[in-house]
């Protein structure tokens, strides 16, 4: 493995035009992914995950206002003619979405669909595509291939549609998998295989991931480290050990308390993170934590908390880390 | 190499999927405003194509001696003021009609949907320029623009197709942008242009598809106002010029005898009345027919 990062994002900033007028939608994104690692992202709705991945992809609408950079295997990919960045999406960036109901095209078989992308992107005639999309497809599990490849959409399931868009993703060995809350739309069972599925695979064709979601569980199980978001902004990043031995950040150890837990006792309430998250547009100048912590002074408000080192590449964006890190912060 | 040979096979050994239509003639039949618009459209139809082989008189041999005939056993709806067996002339005018409609309609269709969709694949100025252009067009009704077209080019069929095709081409780029960019907004579309597909690509293999049945049923709709303005152009004088029949000519030219045979406009009136109710029958009919199975799908 190689020591030159593959994906390399320094100081990302998204704006995006709201219904309330251009808000921050993310800022201050770091991080650098190199082959074959896995990178987890958590953090509660609205947070900008998805801002991030579209980011990543080069998908955000006309409007929006990217800064920072974004290095693939060295080259900049922001402000890249969208001719160029065809080229990439799908073939060396690929993305996973959250509802694989609407993620098909209901008018085109699904042979098609998973085919389409190795047809364009490395010329092979529409035949051996073909062959290609039902070794996909039964590499990702559809049972019976062979016989469903010229079945529409509507004719599956939703997990059988979930593992259609995987191999629909994965058809051109991409170098790096953006799997955006794959199994939130998904249930319970079937959201372990898929994500089985899916690590797998990464692990198999050595591809780099970068994982979306909100459930702290999946990403303890999935990725070799980790970034928190909130408010627009990584709060909290390492790797997934590191973070969940010592947790740094007030949101991520609240975060942690409000998973849902097998086992607890009956009548123990869920502990709620207080307050909402904040609008976009009225983002506080501070910490975009500091409404809801316990911990919080005057001094988180008065500007973006400093990245603070609590270990090995591990780093929390508050500075109040004596605190929230001292006895009884993290264990509660 | 094998491996075309060995997925050919593969494909061929596949059952087809059943398609998402399945069951669509069978809910059709029991649509009855579709039914009723989809045989009273193929009478109109039937008349034009019938007209090419046969009519019981010719459509414009003038035979003044047997001028404003009442219906009779020779002439089945009588002669007009020139002595033309109105019989034969509805059916040529079905013949026009059609023709107009059809021309006017893929004028209409193939400018309009062309332009929406650039608009909904583009949007910026190049959305704000087609808008605004198709909204100074429909400023101007057919009747306007087929005077100023008359008065360059002279009237005439062509000149009343043109004028007619012209108007429908804003309405078309209104629902094609509209319905496109809906379908743009849906997250299949993200996930095509995560898989790198362009938008050219886009448009042809995602949104179009998707749109299509709501072109069908505003083209049926079109269709409908193409008549009507045909029927209005050739009142007016603008549009089919004699000797070529048309329903729109026969009205004007029962106009001068209305109380003396009133017949002779209610006979065009009717054939009008019943191309324009079964269009708008049919298309109502569609819309129903295809809608609720797109709305399924969402
Ligand atoms: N196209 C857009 N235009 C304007 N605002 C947007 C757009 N897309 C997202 N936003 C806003 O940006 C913020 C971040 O959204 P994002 O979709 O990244 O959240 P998320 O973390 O993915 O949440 P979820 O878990 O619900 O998917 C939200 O406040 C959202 O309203
Ligand atoms: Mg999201």
């Amino acid at each position: 493995m190689s020591d030159a990062p593959l994906i390399e994002v320094k100081d990302l900033g998204v704006r995006l035009n709201t219904s309330r007028g251009p808000a921050q939608a993310v800022r201050g994104v770091n991080f650098a992914l190199r082959r074959g690692e896995t990178l987890g992202l958590v953090g509660e709705s609205g947070c900008g995950k998805s801002v991030t991945a579209l980011a990543l992809m080069g998908l955000l609408p006309e409007s929006a206002v990217i800064s920072g950079s974004i290095r693939l295997d060295g080259a900049e990919l922001i402000g890249l003619p969208d001719a160029a960045y065809c080229k990439l999406r799908g073939n060396r960036i690929s993305m996973i979405f959250q509802e694989p109901m609407t993620a098909l095209n209901p008018m085109h078989t699904i042979g098609h669909q998973v085919a389409e992308p190795l047809r364009r992107h490395t010329g092979v005639s529409a035949a051996e595509a073909q062959l290609e999309a039902i070794a996909l497809l039964d590499r990702v599990g559809l049972p019976d291939a062979a016989k469903r490849v010229d079945a529409y959409p509507h004719q599956f399931s939703g997990g059988q549609r979930q593992r259609i868009t995987v191999a629909m993703a994965l058809a051109c060995q991409p170098d790096v998998l953006i799997a955006d809350e794959p199994t939130t739309a998904l249930d319970v069972t079937i959201q372990g295989q898929i994500l089985d599925l899916i690590a797998g695979l990464v692990e198999e064709r050595g591809m780099s991931m970068i994982l979306i979601s909100h459930d702290l569980g999946v990403i303890a199980e999935n990725v070799d480290r980790m970034m928190v978001m909130y408010g627009g902004t990584v709060v909290e990043s390492g790797a997934t050990d590191a973070v969940f031995a010592r947790m740094g950040h007030p949101y991520t150890q609240g975060l942690f308390r409000a998973r849902p837990r097998l086992g607890a006792r009956k009548g123990t309430r869920l502990k709620t993170i207080a307050g909402t998250v904040p609008e976009l547009a009225d983002l506080p100048a501070g910490c975009t934590f500091a409404d809801r912590c316990a911990i919080v002074e005057a001094r988180c408000r008065a500007a973006l908390p400093a990245v603070v080192d609590v270990g090995a590449a591990h780093g929390v964006r508050c500075i109040r880390t004596d605190v929230s890190m001292g006895a009884g912060g993290s264990s509660a | 190499m094998s491996a075309p040979l060995t997925a050919s096979a593969a494909t061929s050994a596949i059952a087809p999927g059943a398609r998402p239509v399945t069951g669509f003639w069978r809910r059709a039949l029991r649509h009855r405003s579709f039914v009723l618009g989809a045989v009273l459209s193929l009478i109109v139809l039937g008349a034009a194509l019938l007209s090419l082989v046969w009519t019981p008189w010719s459509a414009t041999d003038i035979d003044i001696a047997s001028k404003l005939r009442p219906p009779s056993a020779a002439h089945w709806l009588g002669t007009d003021v020139l002595g033309r067996d109105i019989v034969s002339l509805l059916l040529v005018g079905a013949r026009s009609t059609i023709m107009v409609g059809v021309i006017a309609v893929g004028i209409g269709l193939s400018f309009g949907v062309c332009l929406g969709l650039i608009a909904a694949a583009r949007k910026g100025w190049t959305e704000e320029l087609i808008m605004r252009m198709s909204d100074f067009t429909f400023a101007f009704p057919a009747v306007l623009s087929a005077i100023m077209l008359a008065a360059v080019a002279g009237p005439g069929m062509v000149t009343s197709i043109t004028a007619i095709g012209i108007f429908q081409i804003p309405t078309f780029v209104r629902v094609t942008r509209g319905s496109a960019n809906a379908i743009w907004a849906r997250e299949f579309v993200l996930a095509a242009r995560a898989a790198g597909k362009g938008s050219f690509r886009i448009t042809i293999e995602h949104v179009l598809p998707n749109i299509l049945s709501i072109l069908i049923v505003q083209a049926t709709i079109q269709f409908a106002l193409a008549i009507l303005a045909e029927a209005a152009l050739s009142y007016l004088g603008l549009g089919t010029q004699p000797p070529q029949p048309s329903w729109g000519r026969m009205l004007n030219d029962a106009q001068t005898l209305l109380f003396q045979s009133p017949m002779l406009a209610v006979y065009p009136g009717a054939a009008i009345a019943i191309a324009v109710l079964g269009l708008n029958l049919l298309g109502d009919g569609l819309r129903d027919l295809l809608d609720p199975r797109l709305a399924r799908e969402r």
